[in-house]
């Protein structure tokens, strides 16, 4: 059992997240917004470790794996739609791509 | 049967028509139509052999079952079925013979025209729907002749579509007329909920039970009966062009010539009197209406013998003279005298159409001058016409000896004593047939003695069949009154015949003789300056009077701008403030709310992904918020 | 709570404050590679905070796959943008060290809590007492989450795949 309160984990953890989520939500340069998903998935990935440390439980390392994964397939297809859009646009402006508008 | 099948030959004949239409020749296109037209001729003439024959006096056929009415009193069927009793014979036996004649010179005379198998088409959809009225049992059956006719008379007054005059006099005659059908339809819908039959012999049957037996009929049966005959006369008015929808009849000579005579003279305008006639069992039960009837009658008969009085164009005399003759029969209606009214419908049809024709080869040989102040001397330049058109003229006037006097001396015979018209009625049509004759002495004086004020040479058609179907349309007129017609089987209940104790006068019927020549002599003076030949310089100076009183009877006495004051304007005037529309606008809020929206979420669907992460994170804030909560 | 600095709490804190502060940098920031060298301080503090928290084997996953690799493909895909125009604009003009001072010390930070951490036998019983060793998910990997082992399986070979096709060029590529 270790020592850490739950709650102070959690709170690390949306800490984290937030601070994610303000950097994708606020940033304009999609290279930003790829690291800032990174911050988000690392803060459930701390709420996890600390979920299974508290219960003594590996089913949150193995979450964490999972989620890792995750963030490594989206990081290249994340990377690759970049470098594409980087060709196209000369530019990594995300309010360039809006399109798709109704 | 031969009965079942009397409208279809005619219906055959439009079907072909209508589809083939233009590939058709115009020999092929006019043996079509009037051979179709010979058959129905034909068979109603071996029809009135049959009922002659016929035990009862009534031919019945069932066609096929058509709907059925529910109602408290359980359930009606309403049938394609016919019947042919002794006033429905008169009726086919007018549409069948003076339609045929019309048909033959309509062939003729419309000859050149390039939409001629449109014409015959209409003409023969037309016959159809009259004799689908005529015939009909039932009186919903009835009511889509009725309608029939009505679009009929729509199709064909405006037949020449690319003037637009005679799309307004076509859309006026739709609309007036609409007004009365709208009314005797309410007045079906009544009917049928008072007695719960719709079936012409079902419903007389009915009536008469209730007011034969014991009790009578009750305070509320005989209201509603009063307000039935009242709207089912609003219906014949509406048709018959009575006062006060008679404004569309004048309006309706802008069609082709046939198409006045046909319908405007000899058989649809009389389809009022025949609906009248028909469910006289409710008129009799209602003795206010019938005093209504007489009165409309008598009224409509003086203001359009005025109003002919000042008539410049041919058809448009013929056109007052037909509403009031129109208006004998209603008269005679109105006093219990039925099968008199029946009769005048009968030979006005024949001296009406023979006028109409006449009139009609009078206005093709002058090239479509229809103007009585630019004709003149016509007797001497077309002879044959001109002493048609004064055989048709003795019968209007009712001269002794023709068919118009036998008819209209057995109207005014009944009304003196009739419980329903009385001396002053009488009076009346005394006075009517003194305008009558004047109108008819003033138009011929005018069209054809005096000196010719037209420059054009005259080419009259020499048609050997259009000539014939004229002089046979003479021949009926003239002797068309000495054909017996016994009428006693339909109307048993004559009013007039069963009331003889008033005493009448001695003097009536020599009065009732006498008044055509004495209008005929104030004429001959009277109007000396039209039929005596004078010419001044080289100029034809004879003009139409313009004070006034003649122009304002020459438009009808003012109905049409009293209508329009009173109903058109207004009408209009809401039109106008009711642009756009208030109920429509309640409606677009609706649109106006969605739209509302549809920009809203626009707005939202701006395509960027930053706001829509935004959006994402403020849903789950709502959520986790409302969780907590 | 100064006391507790060296205690396994005191460690943590400190960890997740680093973590934080690199995080508000690598969002704030302008510079992209300062950016990701912050997200690379963010990442080795939250594994610290891993190993605290008694999973030396996450931690050990998040320094290797995500320091390491990931970052590597977020470095590299910044070396073939060859920088974009608005972040060389907003980067300062010299090149000197000061410009990484920031991350430098943060990792400095984490070095020496780190050291601190493998120096204090006291600690390492306490850590040894409630760690999940990579034993235990390794036999719930492979024995109730194999379908969802499977599942990233395929995941990643089609991010392979996708990443594959999109980075084409256009000229080999074709259309989108």
């Amino acid at each position: 059992m270790t020592t850490i309160p739950l709650f102070h984990v959690l709170i690390l953890s949306s800490l984290l997240f937030l601070i994610g989520f303000v950097g994708v939500v606020a940033r304009k340069n999609t290279l930003f917004m790829l690291m800032s998903l990174e911050v988000m998935l690392n803060a459930v990935g701390v709420a996890f470790i600390g979920a299974g440390s508290v219960w003594q439980q590996a089913d949150g390392q193995v979450m964490f794996v999972l989620i890792l994964t995750l963030a490594a397939a989206e990081v290249a297809v994340g990377l690759a739609l970049l470098i594409r859009m980087q060709n196209k646009y000369r530019s990594l402006d995300i309010d360039l791509l809006n399109q798709m508008k109704g | 049967m031969l009965l079942a099948s009397l409208p279809f030959y005619q219906l055959l004949s439009f079907l072909l028509l209508i589809t083939f239409g233009k590939k058709l020749s115009w020999q092929l296109a006019a043996i079509i139509s009037v051979s179709s037209m010979a058959l129905t001729v034909l068979a109603s003439t071996i029809l009135l052999f049959e009922l002659s024959a016929s035990e009862n006096q009534i031919l019945n056929v069932n066609l096929w079952h058509w709907f059925d009415l529910n109602h408290a009193l359980g359930k009606s069927q309403i049938n394609l079925s016919f019947y042919l009793d002794g006033l429905s014979a008169v009726m086919i036996s007018v549409v069948s013979g003076v339609g045929f004649l019309i048909h033959l010179f309509a062939a003729i005379y419309m000859k050149s025209d390039e939409n001629f198998a449109r014409f015959m088409a209409y003409m023969n959809l037309f016959i159809v729907a009259m004799l689908i009225l005529v015939l009909a049992d039932n009186l919903v059956l009835l009511y889509l002749g009725w309608e029939g006719v009505g679009l009929c008379s729509f199709l064909l007054i405006g037949f020449w579509y690319h003037e637009k005059n005679n799309v307004l006099a076509a859309r006026k005659a739709f609309i007036v007329t609409r007004i009365g059908d709208t009314s005797m339809a309410i007045g079906l819908l009544l009917l049928f909920n008072s007695f719960g039959e719709l079936n012409i012999a079902a419903v007389t049957t009915l009536v008469q039970q209730s007011s034969h037996s014991v009790s009578g009929l009750s305070v509320e049966q005989t209201n509603n009966i009063y307000w039935i005959a009242l709207l089912l006369l609003g219906g014949a008015v509406g048709k018959s062009a009575q006062l006060p929808l008679q404004t569309w009849l004048p309006d309706a000579m802008a069609g082709p010539t046939p198409v006045s005579a046909l319908i405007h003279a000899a058989t649809m305008v009389t389809a009022g009197v025949y609906l009248i006639a028909r469910m006289h069992d409710i008129f009799i039960l209602s003795p206010e209406v019938m005093n209504y009837i007489a009165w409309l009658g008598a009224i409509t008969l003086l203001l359009a013998g005025i109003a002919a009085l000042a008539q410049t164009d041919i058809k448009r005399v013929l056109a007052y003279s037909t509403m009031s003759q129109i208006g004998y029969m209603m008269l005679a209606l109105g006093a219990g005298a039925w099968s008199a009214g029946v009769f005048h419908l009968m030979t006005h049809a024949f001296f009406k159409a023979l006028l109409f024709l006449t009139a009609g080869a009078v206005i093709y040989a002058l090239h479509h001058q229809q103007n009585l102040f630019k004709m003149g001397g016509l007797l001497k330049k077309l002879p044959f016409e001109g002493s048609l058109f004064v055989v048709g003229l003795i019968c209007l006037m009712a001269l002794p000896g023709s068919s118009g006097f036998f008819s209209k001396e057995a109207i005014i015979a009944q009304l003196w004593s009739s419980n329903t018209a009385g001396p002053l009625l009488w009076w009346c049509a005394i006075l009517g047939a003194l305008l009558t004759s004047i109108y008819s002495c003033r138009l011929f004086f005018l069209a054809f003695m005096g000196t010719a004020r037209f420059s054009d040479k005259t080419h009259s058609e020499k048609n050997i069949l259009l000539r014939s179907a004229l002089i046979i349309l003479a021949l009926l007129s003239l002797f068309g009154g000495l054909i017996p017609l016994d009428l006693t089987l339909v109307f048993p209940t004559e009013l007039a015949a069963s009331i003889p104790e008033i005493l009448e006068p001695s003097w009536l019927h020599t009065l009732a003789i006498l008044t055509p020549f004495i209008g005929i002599l104030f004429s001959w003076f009277y109007f000396k300056k039209y039929r005596t030949s004078r010419v001044v310089g080289s100029e034809y100076n004879l003009s139409a009077s313009e004070s006034r009183l003649v122009v304002f009877c020459r438009q009808g006495l003012g109905f049409d701008s009293l209508y329009s004051l009173l109903f058109i304007k207004p009408y209009q005037w809401l039109a106008e403030k009711n642009k756009h529309d208030v109920v429509d606008q309640v409606i677009m809020l609706n649109a106006w709310y969605i739209s509302l929206w549809h920009d809203a979420l626009i707005m939202m669907q701006n395509g960027s992904l930053r706001w829509y992460l935004a959006a994402f994170g403020l849903a789950i804030m709502l959520l986790l918020g409302v969780s907590f909560l | 709570m100064f006391e507790n600095v060296a205690s396994i709490e005191g460690l943590f804190y400190f960890a997740g404050l680093v973590a934080v502060i690199a995080s508000l940098k690598v969002v704030t920031g302008n510079n992209t590679v300062h950016a990701l060298l912050y997200l690379v301080v963010s990442l080795l503090a939250v594994a610290v905070c891993f190993y605290l928290m008694g999973a030396p084997f996450a931690a050990g996953l998040e320094v290797i796959v995500y320091a390491g690799a990931i970052l590597v493909l977020f470095v590299f895909a910044v070396l073939m943008f060859g920088l974009g125009a608005d972040e060389t604009k907003n980067a300062p003009k010299s090149k000197s060290l000061a410009n990484m001072m920031g991350a430098m010390l943060l990792a400095a930070a984490l070095l020496v809590e780190i050291v601190v951490i493998i120096n204090n036998a006291e600690m390492q019983q306490s850590l040894q007492a409630n760690v999940i060793s990579s034993k235990a998910v390794g036999i719930m990997l492979y024995g109730p989450y194999l379908l969802a082992v499977e599942i990233a399986s395929f995941l990643l070979l089609s991010g392979l795949l996708a990443g594959y096709h999109y980075a084409k060029p256009d000229a080999t590529g074709g259309d989108l």
